[in-house]
Protein backbone atom coordinates (compact mmCIF):
# COMPACT_ATOMS: atom_id res chain seq x y z
CA UNK A 1 0.00 0.00 0.00
CA UNK A 2 2.22 2.68 -1.19
CA UNK A 3 -0.31 5.28 -1.01
CA UNK A 4 -0.96 4.64 2.75
CA UNK A 5 2.82 5.18 3.33
CA UNK A 6 3.82 7.76 1.68
CA UNK A 7 0.30 9.65 3.20
CA UNK A 8 1.89 8.14 6.96
CA UNK A 9 5.17 10.37 5.76
CA UNK A 10 3.92 13.66 4.75
CA UNK A 11 1.61 13.78 8.09
CA UNK A 12 4.30 12.77 10.30
CA UNK A 13 6.36 15.97 8.35
CA UNK A 14 3.13 17.91 9.01
CA UNK A 15 2.50 17.34 12.45
CA UNK A 16 6.79 17.72 13.06
CA UNK A 17 7.05 20.82 11.40
CA UNK A 18 3.68 22.66 13.81
CA UNK A 19 5.92 20.74 16.88
CA UNK A 20 9.28 22.27 15.67
CA UNK A 21 7.81 25.73 16.33
CA UNK A 22 7.91 24.99 19.90
CA UNK A 23 11.24 23.81 19.77
CA UNK A 24 12.50 26.79 18.70
CA UNK A 25 11.19 28.89 21.15
CA UNK A 26 12.69 26.29 23.69
CA UNK A 27 15.99 25.95 22.13
CA UNK A 28 16.25 29.97 22.43
CA UNK A 29 15.73 30.63 25.45
CA UNK A 30 18.00 27.43 26.67
CA UNK A 31 20.37 28.74 24.75
CA UNK A 32 20.21 32.00 26.33
CA UNK A 33 19.48 30.54 29.89
CA UNK A 34 22.74 28.51 29.51
CA UNK A 35 25.14 31.16 28.46
CA UNK A 36 23.92 33.43 30.98
CA UNK A 37 24.09 30.66 33.93
CA UNK A 38 27.93 30.42 32.96
CA UNK A 39 28.19 34.01 33.74
CA UNK A 40 26.21 33.54 36.93
CA UNK A 41 28.65 31.04 38.41
CA UNK A 42 31.64 33.70 38.33
CA UNK A 43 29.57 37.29 38.40
CA UNK A 44 26.32 37.51 40.81
CA UNK A 45 23.23 37.61 39.94
CA UNK A 46 22.56 40.55 41.62
CA UNK A 47 25.31 42.83 40.72
CA UNK A 48 24.25 42.12 37.06
CA UNK A 49 20.39 42.73 37.91
CA UNK A 50 21.03 45.81 39.65
CA UNK A 51 24.60 46.89 39.40
CA UNK A 52 24.70 50.42 37.67
CA UNK A 53 27.71 50.22 35.65
CA UNK A 54 28.53 48.59 33.06
CA UNK A 55 32.07 48.42 32.50
CA UNK A 56 33.10 44.82 30.94
CA UNK A 57 36.76 45.66 29.66
CA UNK A 58 38.03 46.99 32.97
CA UNK A 59 39.57 45.68 35.45
CA UNK A 60 38.17 44.13 37.19
CA UNK A 61 34.75 44.28 34.57
CA UNK A 62 31.50 45.53 35.79
CA UNK A 63 28.67 43.80 34.38
CA UNK A 64 25.42 45.79 35.80
CA UNK A 65 22.56 45.79 32.92
CA UNK A 66 20.76 49.27 34.80
CA UNK A 67 21.87 51.50 32.39
CA UNK A 68 21.15 49.69 29.35
CA UNK A 69 17.89 48.89 30.38
CA UNK A 70 17.08 51.88 31.11
CA UNK A 71 18.56 52.91 27.99
CA UNK A 72 16.07 50.66 26.29
CA UNK A 73 13.29 52.38 28.66
CA UNK A 74 13.74 55.83 27.76
CA UNK A 75 13.72 54.94 24.26
CA UNK A 76 11.10 52.78 24.45
CA UNK A 77 8.56 55.02 26.01
CA UNK A 78 9.36 58.24 24.19
CA UNK A 79 8.73 56.87 21.24
CA UNK A 80 5.69 55.31 21.98
CA UNK A 81 4.53 58.43 23.86
CA UNK A 82 5.39 59.79 19.79
CA UNK A 83 4.04 57.55 17.82
CA UNK A 84 1.00 55.97 19.95
CA UNK A 85 -1.16 59.32 19.13
CA UNK A 86 -0.08 59.53 15.53
CA UNK A 87 -0.25 56.17 14.74
CA UNK A 88 -4.15 55.42 16.26
CA UNK A 89 -5.33 58.63 14.80
CA UNK A 90 -4.14 58.33 11.31
CA UNK A 91 -5.49 54.39 12.11
CA UNK A 92 -8.83 56.61 12.83
CA UNK A 93 -8.52 58.58 9.50
CA UNK A 94 -7.79 55.69 7.34
CA UNK A 95 -10.46 53.32 8.72
CA UNK A 96 -13.76 56.13 9.21
CA UNK A 97 -13.21 59.05 7.64
CA UNK A 98 -11.01 58.56 4.40
CA UNK A 99 -12.79 58.07 1.07
CA UNK A 100 -11.97 54.37 -0.39
CA UNK A 101 -9.50 55.50 -2.82
CA UNK A 102 -7.43 57.70 -0.28
CA UNK A 103 -7.33 54.55 1.92
CA UNK A 104 -5.86 51.94 -0.15
CA UNK A 105 -3.21 54.73 -1.10
CA UNK A 106 -2.58 55.74 2.24
CA UNK A 107 -2.74 51.39 3.24
CA UNK A 108 0.05 51.09 0.84
CA UNK A 109 1.92 53.86 2.17
CA UNK A 110 2.34 52.65 5.23
CA UNK A 111 3.15 49.11 4.01
CA UNK A 112 6.14 50.66 1.97
CA UNK A 113 7.14 52.45 5.46
CA UNK A 114 7.06 48.69 7.19
CA UNK A 115 9.35 47.57 4.28
CA UNK A 116 12.04 49.93 4.41
CA UNK A 117 15.14 48.32 6.25
CA UNK A 118 16.14 49.55 9.61
CA UNK A 119 20.15 49.84 8.82
CA UNK A 120 18.95 52.66 6.35
CA UNK A 121 16.64 55.00 8.37
CA UNK A 122 19.85 55.05 10.91
CA UNK A 123 21.90 55.63 7.91
CA UNK A 124 19.59 58.97 7.61
CA UNK A 125 19.92 59.33 11.13
CA UNK A 126 23.46 59.74 11.46
CA UNK A 127 23.52 62.03 8.02
CA UNK A 128 20.29 64.32 8.53
CA UNK A 129 17.99 63.94 11.30
CA UNK A 130 20.93 63.68 13.99
CA UNK A 131 22.85 67.21 12.42
CA UNK A 132 18.96 68.88 12.47
CA UNK A 133 18.32 67.40 16.05
CA UNK A 134 21.37 69.36 16.99
CA UNK A 135 21.19 72.50 15.47
CA UNK A 136 17.16 72.61 16.95
CA UNK A 137 17.93 71.81 20.23
CA UNK A 138 21.77 72.90 20.43
CA UNK A 139 23.07 69.55 21.79
CA UNK A 140 26.44 68.70 22.15
CA UNK A 141 25.89 65.60 19.89
CA UNK A 142 23.02 65.08 17.41
CA UNK A 143 23.45 61.21 18.53
CA UNK A 144 21.20 60.67 21.56
CA UNK A 145 18.28 59.10 22.54
CA UNK A 146 15.86 61.45 21.12
CA UNK A 147 17.35 60.79 17.89
CA UNK A 148 16.82 56.89 18.45
CA UNK A 149 13.39 57.57 19.95
CA UNK A 150 11.78 59.42 16.64
CA UNK A 151 13.13 57.02 14.22
CA UNK A 152 12.02 54.11 16.92
CA UNK A 153 8.18 56.05 16.29
CA UNK A 154 8.35 56.10 13.06
CA UNK A 155 9.44 52.47 12.46
CA UNK A 156 6.28 51.19 14.69
CA UNK A 157 4.08 53.01 13.46
CA UNK A 158 3.15 50.46 10.71
CA UNK A 159 2.40 48.05 13.31
CA UNK A 160 0.37 50.37 15.19
CA UNK A 161 -1.85 51.69 12.64
CA UNK A 162 -2.38 48.59 10.99
CA UNK A 163 -3.23 46.81 14.44
CA UNK A 164 -5.38 49.53 15.31
CA UNK A 165 -7.00 49.56 12.23
CA UNK A 166 -8.36 46.25 12.20
CA UNK A 167 -9.61 46.60 15.78
CA UNK A 168 -11.58 49.79 14.60
CA UNK A 169 -13.00 47.62 11.51
CA UNK A 170 -13.94 44.84 13.34
CA UNK A 171 -16.62 46.96 15.31
CA UNK A 172 -19.76 45.16 14.43
CA UNK A 173 -21.79 47.54 12.06
CA UNK A 174 -24.58 47.61 14.66
CA UNK A 175 -22.97 49.29 16.87
CA UNK A 176 -22.80 52.10 13.93
CA UNK A 177 -25.82 51.94 13.08
CA UNK A 178 -28.00 52.02 16.35
CA UNK A 179 -25.60 54.90 16.82
CA UNK A 180 -26.82 56.76 13.69
CA UNK A 181 -30.55 55.73 14.49
CA UNK A 182 -30.00 57.98 17.61
CA UNK A 183 -28.98 60.59 15.61
CA UNK A 184 -24.69 61.07 16.42
CA UNK A 185 -22.74 62.72 14.47
CA UNK A 186 -19.47 60.11 12.50
CA UNK A 187 -17.69 61.70 14.42
CA UNK A 188 -19.37 60.92 17.76
CA UNK A 189 -19.93 57.53 16.56
CA UNK A 190 -16.57 57.27 15.97
CA UNK A 191 -15.10 58.99 19.63
CA UNK A 192 -17.56 57.45 22.06
CA UNK A 193 -19.11 54.42 20.45
CA UNK A 194 -16.05 52.56 17.71
CA UNK A 195 -13.10 54.06 19.85
CA UNK A 196 -13.91 52.73 23.68
CA UNK A 197 -15.60 49.20 21.44
CA UNK A 198 -11.51 48.96 19.94
CA UNK A 199 -10.06 49.36 22.86
CA UNK A 200 -8.56 45.64 23.17
CA UNK A 201 -7.50 45.86 20.26
CA UNK A 202 -5.84 49.25 20.54
CA UNK A 203 -4.07 48.37 23.63
CA UNK A 204 -2.78 44.97 21.35
CA UNK A 205 -1.44 47.20 18.80
CA UNK A 206 0.65 49.64 21.53
CA UNK A 207 1.64 46.59 23.22
CA UNK A 208 2.82 45.34 20.31
CA UNK A 209 4.36 48.47 19.01
CA UNK A 210 5.84 48.51 22.18
CA UNK A 211 7.86 45.07 21.48
CA UNK A 212 9.12 45.89 18.08
CA UNK A 213 10.91 49.18 19.84
CA UNK A 214 12.09 47.40 22.51
CA UNK A 215 14.01 44.58 19.90
CA UNK A 216 14.48 47.02 17.44
CA UNK A 217 18.96 46.87 17.55
CA UNK A 218 20.73 48.93 14.61
CA UNK A 219 18.79 52.17 14.24
CA UNK A 220 20.06 52.52 18.43
CA UNK A 221 23.31 51.53 17.66
CA UNK A 222 23.73 53.47 15.06
CA UNK A 223 21.99 57.03 16.14
CA UNK A 224 21.91 57.06 20.07
CA UNK A 225 25.56 57.66 20.42
CA UNK A 226 26.37 54.13 22.06
CA UNK A 227 27.02 55.73 26.22
CA UNK A 228 26.39 52.54 28.31
CA UNK A 229 26.28 55.01 30.85
CA UNK A 230 23.02 55.81 32.83
CA UNK A 231 21.17 58.52 30.74
CA UNK A 232 20.48 61.81 32.44
CA UNK A 233 17.86 63.14 29.86
CA UNK A 234 16.72 61.67 26.77
CA UNK A 235 18.56 64.57 25.02
CA UNK A 236 21.97 62.69 25.98
CA UNK A 237 23.76 59.78 24.52
CA UNK A 238 22.82 56.35 25.99
CA UNK A 239 22.81 53.00 24.68
CA UNK A 240 20.09 49.89 24.19
CA UNK A 241 20.05 46.62 25.59
CA UNK A 242 19.61 45.44 21.70
CA UNK A 243 22.97 47.93 20.80
CA UNK A 244 25.14 46.41 23.64
CA UNK A 245 24.94 42.74 22.35
CA UNK A 246 25.07 43.75 18.94
CA UNK A 247 28.00 46.10 19.38
CA UNK A 248 30.08 44.08 21.39
CA UNK A 249 29.81 40.54 20.87
CA UNK A 250 32.56 41.29 18.05
CA UNK A 251 34.55 41.86 20.34
CA UNK A 252 34.46 39.27 22.75
CA UNK A 253 36.44 36.47 22.91
CA UNK A 254 34.30 32.92 23.15
CA UNK A 255 33.56 31.78 26.57
CA UNK A 256 35.10 34.88 28.42
CA UNK A 257 33.02 36.35 30.68
CA UNK A 258 31.80 39.42 28.96
CA UNK A 259 31.06 37.10 26.35
CA UNK A 260 28.59 35.03 28.19
CA UNK A 261 27.42 38.45 30.25
CA UNK A 262 25.86 39.66 26.58
CA UNK A 263 24.25 36.51 26.40
CA UNK A 264 22.68 37.54 29.97
CA UNK A 265 21.39 40.61 28.57
CA UNK A 266 20.14 39.03 25.69
CA UNK A 267 17.95 36.48 28.44
CA UNK A 268 16.81 40.00 29.84
CA UNK A 269 15.67 41.17 26.20
CA UNK A 270 14.00 37.65 25.37
CA UNK A 271 12.47 38.01 29.31
CA UNK A 272 10.29 41.49 28.48
CA UNK A 273 9.93 40.72 24.54
CA UNK A 274 7.95 37.10 25.90
CA UNK A 275 5.99 39.20 28.35
CA UNK A 276 4.85 41.97 25.84
CA UNK A 277 4.15 39.54 23.36
CA UNK A 278 2.42 37.41 25.66
CA UNK A 279 0.49 40.63 27.37
CA UNK A 280 -0.44 41.56 23.46
CA UNK A 281 -2.05 38.40 22.62
CA UNK A 282 -4.59 38.45 25.61
CA UNK A 283 -5.42 41.81 24.47
CA UNK A 284 -5.97 40.52 21.00
CA UNK A 285 -7.63 37.42 21.88
CA UNK A 286 -10.20 39.20 24.01
CA UNK A 287 -10.84 42.05 21.27
CA UNK A 288 -11.80 38.91 19.08
CA UNK A 289 -14.40 37.89 21.19
CA UNK B 1 -24.13 74.17 10.65
CA UNK B 2 -24.79 73.15 14.56
CA UNK B 3 -22.25 72.67 17.22
CA UNK B 4 -21.76 69.10 16.44
CA UNK B 5 -21.32 69.22 12.83
CA UNK B 6 -18.45 71.87 13.58
CA UNK B 7 -16.75 69.60 15.95
CA UNK B 8 -16.96 66.72 13.55
CA UNK B 9 -14.97 68.95 11.03
CA UNK B 10 -12.24 69.84 13.54
CA UNK B 11 -11.85 66.50 14.75
CA UNK B 12 -11.66 65.18 10.92
CA UNK B 13 -9.65 67.89 9.91
CA UNK B 14 -7.04 67.18 13.05
CA UNK B 15 -7.31 63.25 12.10
CA UNK B 16 -6.42 64.58 8.50
CA UNK B 17 -3.43 66.77 9.51
CA UNK B 18 -2.17 63.75 11.92
CA UNK B 19 -2.31 61.21 8.59
CA UNK B 20 -0.49 63.92 6.65
CA UNK B 21 2.46 64.29 9.31
CA UNK B 22 2.85 60.63 8.95
CA UNK B 23 3.00 60.42 5.23
CA UNK B 24 4.83 62.82 4.26
CA UNK B 25 7.83 61.39 6.27
CA UNK B 26 7.23 58.12 4.53
CA UNK B 27 7.48 60.03 0.65
CA UNK B 28 10.57 62.44 1.96
CA UNK B 29 12.71 59.41 3.53
CA UNK B 30 11.86 57.86 -0.72
CA UNK B 31 12.44 60.73 -2.05
CA UNK B 32 15.60 61.98 -0.34
CA UNK B 33 17.20 58.55 -0.91
CA UNK B 34 16.51 58.52 -4.79
CA UNK B 35 17.46 61.79 -5.11
CA UNK B 36 21.23 61.51 -3.78
CA UNK B 37 21.40 58.04 -4.22
CA UNK B 38 20.62 57.78 -8.06
CA UNK B 39 23.53 59.84 -9.29
CA UNK B 40 25.80 56.86 -8.14
CA UNK B 41 24.29 54.23 -9.59
CA UNK B 42 26.19 52.64 -12.88
CA UNK B 43 26.38 49.10 -14.49
CA UNK B 44 29.73 49.38 -13.19
CA UNK B 45 28.53 49.98 -9.26
CA UNK B 46 26.36 47.16 -9.55
CA UNK B 47 28.58 44.43 -11.08
CA UNK B 48 31.57 45.39 -10.13
CA UNK B 49 33.79 44.89 -6.58
CA UNK B 50 34.64 47.36 -4.21
CA UNK B 51 37.87 48.94 -4.39
CA UNK B 52 40.37 50.75 -2.55
CA UNK B 53 39.21 49.34 1.02
CA UNK B 54 34.95 50.03 -0.28
CA UNK B 55 35.98 54.13 -1.00
CA UNK B 56 35.81 53.21 -4.64
CA UNK B 57 34.05 50.25 -6.89
CA UNK B 58 30.77 48.59 -6.74
CA UNK B 59 28.62 46.67 -4.32
CA UNK B 60 28.09 43.59 -6.70
CA UNK B 61 29.17 40.78 -4.22
CA UNK B 62 26.84 42.06 -1.60
CA UNK B 63 23.90 42.31 -3.83
CA UNK B 64 25.23 38.48 -4.32
CA UNK B 65 25.37 37.47 -0.58
CA UNK B 66 21.75 39.45 -0.45
CA UNK B 67 20.30 37.12 -3.06
CA UNK B 68 21.78 33.96 -2.10
CA UNK B 69 20.71 34.97 1.39
CA UNK B 70 17.32 34.87 0.27
CA UNK B 71 17.22 32.07 -1.57
CA UNK B 72 18.64 30.15 1.36
CA UNK B 73 15.98 31.60 3.66
CA UNK B 74 13.22 30.50 1.36
CA UNK B 75 14.22 26.84 0.89
CA UNK B 76 14.33 26.44 4.81
CA UNK B 77 11.05 28.43 5.62
CA UNK B 78 8.75 28.13 2.95
CA UNK B 79 8.42 24.02 3.88
CA UNK B 80 8.07 24.17 7.13
CA UNK B 81 5.82 27.23 7.36
CA UNK B 82 3.18 25.94 4.76
CA UNK B 83 3.64 22.84 6.78
CA UNK B 84 3.31 23.99 10.09
CA UNK B 85 0.34 26.12 9.35
CA UNK B 86 -1.47 22.91 7.32
CA UNK B 87 -1.09 21.86 10.86
CA UNK B 88 -2.89 24.06 12.80
CA UNK B 89 -5.54 24.67 10.57
CA UNK B 90 -5.92 21.37 8.84
CA UNK B 91 -5.00 18.43 11.52
CA UNK B 92 -4.70 19.92 14.75
CA UNK B 93 -7.29 19.66 17.85
CA UNK B 94 -7.96 22.03 20.23
CA UNK B 95 -5.53 20.92 22.78
CA UNK B 96 -2.77 22.02 25.23
CA UNK B 97 -0.25 21.18 22.11
CA UNK B 98 -2.22 23.12 19.97
CA UNK B 99 -2.14 26.14 22.23
CA UNK B 100 1.78 25.60 22.80
CA UNK B 101 1.76 25.47 19.01
CA UNK B 102 0.27 28.88 18.46
CA UNK B 103 1.54 30.45 21.45
CA UNK B 104 5.13 29.79 20.31
CA UNK B 105 4.45 31.62 16.54
CA UNK B 106 3.04 34.74 18.84
CA UNK B 107 6.53 34.93 20.66
CA UNK B 108 8.67 33.62 17.99
CA UNK B 109 7.27 36.83 16.15
CA UNK B 110 8.34 39.22 19.03
CA UNK B 111 11.88 38.08 19.51
CA UNK B 112 13.84 40.64 18.96
CA UNK B 113 16.23 40.15 15.85
CA UNK B 114 19.69 40.85 17.39
CA UNK B 115 18.54 37.55 19.96
CA UNK B 116 17.92 35.51 16.74
CA UNK B 117 21.29 36.90 16.15
CA UNK B 118 22.69 35.21 19.17
CA UNK B 119 20.64 32.43 18.94
CA UNK B 120 21.86 31.22 15.03
CA UNK B 121 25.67 31.97 16.48
CA UNK B 122 25.20 29.21 19.39
CA UNK B 123 23.64 26.84 17.33
CA UNK B 124 24.50 27.06 13.56
CA UNK B 125 27.54 28.52 14.09
CA UNK B 126 29.49 26.94 16.98
CA UNK B 127 27.32 24.12 18.09
CA UNK B 128 26.43 22.86 14.28
CA UNK B 129 30.02 23.51 13.27
CA UNK B 130 28.81 25.71 10.09
CA UNK B 131 30.89 28.19 10.50
CA UNK B 132 30.15 31.91 9.92
CA UNK B 133 28.68 30.86 6.71
CA UNK B 134 26.05 31.51 4.02
CA UNK B 135 23.89 28.24 5.64
CA UNK B 136 23.89 29.44 8.74
CA UNK B 137 22.96 32.93 8.47
CA UNK B 138 20.19 31.62 5.98
CA UNK B 139 18.75 28.90 8.56
CA UNK B 140 18.92 32.28 11.21
CA UNK B 141 17.04 34.47 9.08
CA UNK B 142 14.66 31.09 8.12
CA UNK B 143 13.75 30.84 11.54
CA UNK B 144 13.02 34.80 12.15
CA UNK B 145 10.76 34.60 8.87
CA UNK B 146 8.56 31.47 9.97
CA UNK B 147 6.08 33.28 11.88
CA UNK B 148 5.33 35.47 9.39
CA UNK B 149 4.68 32.45 6.60
CA UNK B 150 2.70 30.47 9.20
CA UNK B 151 0.46 33.37 9.85
CA UNK B 152 0.17 34.36 6.10
CA UNK B 153 -0.08 30.36 4.91
CA UNK B 154 -2.71 29.80 8.24
CA UNK B 155 -4.86 32.74 6.90
CA UNK B 156 -4.66 31.78 3.16
CA UNK B 157 -5.54 28.17 4.16
CA UNK B 158 -8.65 29.19 7.07
CA UNK B 159 -9.95 31.77 3.70
CA UNK B 160 -10.40 28.30 1.63
CA UNK B 161 -14.06 27.40 2.07
CA UNK B 162 -15.56 24.73 4.62
CA UNK B 163 -17.45 23.10 1.91
CA UNK B 164 -14.28 22.20 -0.38
CA UNK B 165 -13.10 19.99 2.47
CA UNK B 166 -16.45 18.24 3.26
CA UNK B 167 -17.22 17.99 -0.51
CA UNK B 168 -14.09 15.79 -0.69
CA UNK B 169 -13.83 13.94 1.90
CA UNK B 170 -17.51 13.07 0.96
CA UNK B 171 -16.30 11.43 -1.86
CA UNK B 172 -14.35 9.06 -0.01
CA UNK B 173 -10.50 11.15 -0.49
CA UNK B 174 -8.48 10.98 2.46
CA UNK B 175 -7.21 13.52 4.39
CA UNK B 176 -4.46 14.52 2.70
CA UNK B 177 -5.90 14.09 -0.43
CA UNK B 178 -8.38 16.73 0.54
CA UNK B 179 -5.59 18.88 2.14
CA UNK B 180 -3.70 18.53 -1.34
CA UNK B 181 -5.99 18.99 -3.91
CA UNK B 182 -9.07 20.98 -2.69
CA UNK B 183 -7.63 23.10 -0.40
CA UNK B 184 -3.39 23.61 -0.85
CA UNK B 185 -3.89 24.61 -4.59
CA UNK B 186 -6.80 27.77 -3.76
CA UNK B 187 -4.21 28.44 -0.41
CA UNK B 188 -1.05 28.83 -2.54
CA UNK B 189 -1.58 33.09 -3.68
CA UNK B 190 -1.64 33.86 -0.18
CA UNK B 191 0.96 31.52 0.78
CA UNK B 192 3.20 33.39 -1.80
CA UNK B 193 2.02 36.50 -0.86
CA UNK B 194 2.84 35.89 2.61
CA UNK B 195 6.21 34.36 1.94
CA UNK B 196 7.63 36.95 -0.20
CA UNK B 197 7.17 39.80 2.12
CA UNK B 198 8.65 37.92 4.61
CA UNK B 199 11.66 37.46 2.47
CA UNK B 200 11.92 41.04 1.57
CA UNK B 201 11.67 41.69 5.89
CA UNK B 202 14.55 38.96 5.83
CA UNK B 203 16.40 40.73 3.02
CA UNK B 204 16.45 44.12 4.82
CA UNK B 205 17.38 42.83 8.21
CA UNK B 206 21.08 43.66 9.50
CA UNK B 207 21.18 42.18 13.34
CA UNK B 208 20.36 38.26 12.55
CA UNK B 209 23.15 38.40 10.13
CA UNK B 210 25.46 40.49 12.11
CA UNK B 211 27.79 37.08 13.72
CA UNK B 212 26.36 34.05 11.25
CA UNK B 213 27.39 35.44 8.00
CA UNK B 214 28.57 38.68 7.28
CA UNK B 215 31.47 39.28 5.59
CA UNK B 216 33.30 42.78 6.93
CA UNK B 217 34.78 43.35 3.59
CA UNK B 218 35.41 40.23 0.97
CA UNK B 219 35.56 41.64 -2.65
CA UNK B 220 35.21 38.60 -4.10
CA UNK B 221 32.03 36.07 -4.44
CA UNK B 222 31.75 33.19 -2.32
CA UNK B 223 32.38 30.35 -3.25
CA UNK B 224 30.08 27.67 -1.76
CA UNK B 225 27.10 27.66 1.13
CA UNK B 226 30.31 27.27 3.79
CA UNK B 227 31.80 30.72 2.81
CA UNK B 228 30.98 34.00 4.34
CA UNK B 229 29.50 36.65 2.45
CA UNK B 230 28.78 40.25 1.92
CA UNK B 231 25.25 41.82 2.08
CA UNK B 232 23.54 44.91 1.43
CA UNK B 233 22.54 45.74 5.00
CA UNK B 234 25.55 45.02 6.58
CA UNK B 235 27.37 46.66 4.04
CA UNK B 236 25.37 49.69 4.61
CA UNK B 237 25.94 49.42 8.55
CA UNK B 238 29.77 49.02 7.74
CA UNK B 239 30.70 51.97 5.10
CA UNK B 240 28.21 54.63 7.30
CA UNK B 241 29.67 54.02 10.61
CA UNK B 242 32.51 51.61 10.61
CA UNK B 243 35.02 53.31 7.78
CA UNK B 244 36.27 56.27 8.18
CA UNK B 245 36.23 58.83 4.94
CA UNK B 246 33.91 56.93 2.95
CA UNK B 247 32.63 59.28 0.32
CA UNK B 248 28.92 59.75 1.09
CA UNK B 249 27.03 59.08 -2.48
CA UNK B 250 28.27 55.25 -2.00
CA UNK B 251 26.50 55.17 1.32
CA UNK B 252 23.38 56.76 -0.32
CA UNK B 253 23.52 54.60 -3.68
CA UNK B 254 23.64 51.28 -1.52
CA UNK B 255 21.01 52.68 0.40
CA UNK B 256 19.09 53.28 -2.53
CA UNK B 257 20.24 49.77 -4.42
CA UNK B 258 18.95 48.39 -0.58
CA UNK B 259 15.29 49.94 -1.11
CA UNK B 260 14.84 49.26 -4.24
CA UNK B 261 15.59 45.71 -4.03
CA UNK B 262 13.04 45.13 -1.05
CA UNK B 263 10.73 47.46 -2.89
CA UNK B 264 10.58 44.75 -5.74
CA UNK B 265 10.19 41.72 -3.65
CA UNK B 266 6.74 43.88 -2.15
CA UNK B 267 5.54 44.99 -5.68
CA UNK B 268 5.91 41.07 -6.86
CA UNK B 269 4.06 40.27 -3.64
CA UNK B 270 1.19 42.65 -4.15
CA UNK B 271 1.06 41.78 -7.79
CA UNK B 272 0.82 38.09 -7.03
CA UNK B 273 -2.32 39.00 -4.53
CA UNK B 274 -3.92 41.16 -7.02
CA UNK B 275 -3.45 38.43 -10.25
CA UNK B 276 -5.15 35.66 -8.01
CA UNK B 277 -7.87 37.98 -6.48
CA UNK B 278 -9.56 38.14 -9.31
CA UNK B 279 -9.11 34.73 -10.01
CA UNK B 280 -10.99 34.28 -6.93
CA UNK B 281 -13.84 31.63 -6.95
CA UNK B 282 -15.61 32.32 -4.16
Amino acid sequence: MPRKISEFIIELSIKLSGYVVVVFVFLVFLFLLRDSLSLFRHYPVGDFLFGTEWLPISDPPKFGVVPLLLGSIYVTVWAILICVPLGVGSAMFISEVAPRPLKHVLKSLVEILASIPSVVLGFLGIIWLGPVLRNGFGLATGMCGLTGSLLLAFMALPTIISISEDALVGVPRTYREAAFGLGATRWQTLWRIILPSASSGILAAVMLGVGRVVGETMVVMMVTGNAPVIPGSILKPLRTLTATIAGEMGETVGGSEHYFALFAVGLVLFAITFSINFIADLFLRKARK
Amino acid sequence: MNRAKIRQHVAFSLLGAVTLLIVAPILLVILYVIINGAGTISWEFLTAAPRQGMKAGGIFPAIVGTVLLVIGTMLFSLPLGVLAAIYLVEYASDDLLTRMVKLSVVNLSGIPSIVYGLFGFTLFVLLLHLGTSILAGSLTLAIMSLPVIITASKEALESVPFTYREISLSLGASRWQTVRYCVLPYAIPGVLTGTVLSLSRAAGETAPILFTVAAFYLPRLPHSVFDQAMALPYHLYVISTQVPNIPIEISFATALVLVALVFLMNLVSIILRAHYRKKRLW
